[in-house]
């Protein structure tokens, strides 16, 4: 599927010339850590010759609180509300990533009405987190407000569902090791069917409003341009990887949960520029209808958690397990080692926003200094995950 | 994917001389790994990389685990001669394992969709100063891994481009994520100290000078004064 609306000759960017440069020297810049575009704490060292990137240096750290080591000094359960501090707009995925991986170390299984409500939970994060880095990637053009509070509009719809589920509209910790911590009631899937449905309509005025908007396509077509050999490389994931043309989906791939009874289909990119990685949300957000579209009348009655967990003195039997799952930024993983105690004797996250940032530099080389920050956008971090 | 087994043998093959090691993974998840010598390992994983069969293009996730020296302690039923009588006796041997740091990489194929394979690579002690081969020659996605484990385990990783501390700022000494690592008593004044906070008051601040007397007229055992 393509994603890249048909380029319009006039719109092609000029080949960036040097005749903006000052008497040859660079000019170092420190971008950041309080810049309202690098969306927290992330700080960049440029180096300039005019207005072209000529060398650019990430400086990560500012928030960062050694996650990994105050999680190895609590118990697993203690961790969980810990994980929705990572990527604080999506704790749902934190929660299931953190959920698969200990169900994997200490080979739990899961019931399927749990299944069932982490398959949607999962998705209308993705929803909700695909419309606000929109947002933010349209502010960061210059589109101030507008595109903004029309994502968050609907961003605060499926938040206020979290909140009647779990009683927490961002900081959820809603799963439970072998499945999660309350029911849904008829109430509540009714009103999340009620926002799916609603949700594409929201998607066709979006889409009209900004993705074939002139300025937009100036601004992302031929910016930030990532080779597929690259991307694989350096270990990018998510809808940035696919955004290249790799069909890599762990949805698809890693088959977890019940994603393989659902059909829904990948998008996938064909230029690796920033357009596409807009783009790669945008038909993303189209996909998660149709699965939560299937998922919600099908949802079964039965147990939302796997009676034989011990909630107390739970000891996972010693060795280790590496657990991923496709969140909403990239592959989100837990790699946690036992050695048969109540505290993990190693708890590391794999963030995906973290890793995708490796190749900041690499996209942004050549580029005029405006086009860092919509490559920035078009990447989605959030600093909670890759400082940790 | 291949087993363990088959994986070992071809890297053996290939790479002349590379020793590589089974490491079982007692627990239900079944993820094994490979223990292969740093000596050998830009060979190993360029051959994982490159082999048609394995093609492990992905390295999804890279880290760093801290082994402290640990004794093992192994029972084992052993038969004396106990007053003239032969009885079997349990016999309790101590093992002392030197301990270690480890790097652990967990490789995918997105080629052939499949994966994980583990490797991972020990470091001969817990010095300051260890090193292992680095890998982001082969897998660009090391990159910041490795300096994160660089920052936070003190692995120096030979062949990195750019092994500077990524999370922890320049100056600091130290690697917090180890296992022996102890915090700072870095105490801030509070003005209403109690219980342990009073007592590490207590430490950081020496009591003021008595200088008029005025410090008597109130009491409080939870006060520091000189008098107390």
């Amino acid at each position: 599927m393509s994603a890249t609306v048909e380029t319009i000759e006039a719109m092609e960017r000029p080949p960036v010339t040097m005749s903006s440069r000052l008497d040859g020297e660079l000019l170092e810049v420190s971008m950041g850590p309080q810049h309202p575009s690098t969306h927290g704490v992330f700080r960049m060292n440029v180096a300039l010759e005019g207005e072209i990137v000529r060398k650019l240096k990430p400086v990560f750290g500012y928030l960062h609180r050694n996650h990994e080591q105050i999680g190895e000094n609590t118990t697993y359960l203690g961790s969980m509300p810990y994980t929705d501090r990572l990527d604080y707009f999506c704790s749902m995925t934190n929660n299931w990533a953190y959920a698969l991986s200990v169900e994997k170390l200490a080979g739990i299984e899961v019931p399927e009405r749990a299944e069932y409500l982490r398959v949607i939970l999962a998705e209308l994060t993705r929803l909700q987190n695909h419309a606000s880095l929109l947002g933010f990637l349209l502010s960061d053009m210059g589109a101030w407000g507008t595109p903004l509070m029309y994502a968050f509009r609907e961003r605060e719809k499926i938040l206020d569902l979290f909140e009647s589920l779990s009683g927490s509209r961002m900081m959820c910790d809603y799963m439970r090791f072998g499945g999660c911590r309350v029911d849904a009631s008829d109430e509540w899937l009714a009103a999340a069917k009620q926002i799916v449905d609603r949700f594409p309509k929201f998607l066709d005025e979006f889409e009209a409003l900004i993705l074939q908007n002139e300025i937009v396509i100036a601004r992302t077509q031929n910016v930030g341009k990532l080779s597929p050999e690259l991307a694989i490389s350096a270990g990018i994931t998510g809808p940035m990887l696919r955004a290249c043309g790799v069909n890599y989906d762990i949805r698809k791939v890693d088959r977890y949960g019940i994603y393989p009874r659902f059909k829904f289909r990948v998008p996938l990119g064909d230029h690796g520029d920033t357009y596409d990685r807009l783009m790669m949300r945008a038909l993303e957000m189209r996909e998660s209808v149709e699965i939560l579209k299937q998922a919600l009348p099908q949802i079964p009655a039965g147990p939302i958690v796997n009676p034989k967990v011990k909630v107390r003195a739970f000891r996972p039997p010693a060795g280790e397990a590496y657990g991923r799952i496709e969140a909403p930024k990239g592959e989100l993983g837990f790699y946690l080692i036992s050695d048969g105690g109540p505290n993990p004797y190693r708890y590391r996250v794999r963030p995906p926003s973290f890793i995708n940032l490796t190749i900041l530099e690499d996209l942004c080389l050549g580029h005029v200094v405006a086009d860092v920050m919509v490559i920035l956008g078009s990447i989605d971090i959030v600093m909670g995950e890759v400082d940790r | 994917m291949e087993t363990l087994e088959q994986i070992k043998n071809r890297a053996e093959l290939a790479a002349r001389g590379a020793k590589i090691d089974i490491v079982v993974n007692p627990g239900p998840s079944q993820q094994s790994s490979l223990l292969i010598d740093p000596g050998h390992a830009i060979a190993v994983a360029t051959l994982l990389r490159d082999h048609p069969a394995l093609s492990f293009d992905f390295c999804s996730n890279v880290t760093g685990v801290d082994w402290l020296d640990r004794v093992v302690k192994k029972t084992a039923k052993v038969k004396q001669v106990v007053d003239g009588v032969e009885k079997e006796v349990d016999q309790t041997t101590e093992e002392k394992i030197p301990g270690y740091l480890e790097a652990v990489y967990h490789l995918y194929s997105i080629k052939l969709k499949h994966g994980p394979l583990i490797i991972r690579m020990r470091t001969a002690n817990r010095a300051e100063g260890v090193r292992l081969p680095s890998l982001t020659p082969v897998w660009r996605s090391a990159e910041l891994q490795e300096r994160e484990i660089f920052d936070l385990y003190g692995i120096q990783f030979d062949g990195h481009p750019d092994l500077r501390r990524i999370l922890m700022w320049d100056e600091f000494k130290d690697h917090p994520m180890r296992k022996d690592y102890v915090q700072p008593d870095d105490f801030e004044w509070e003005p209403t100290p109690h219980d342990e906070v009073l007592d590490r008051a207590k430490q950081h601040y020496p009591p003021r000078p008595q200088v008029d007397g005025a410090e008597q007229i109130t009491s409080h055992s939870d006060v520091a004064t000189p008098n107390k």
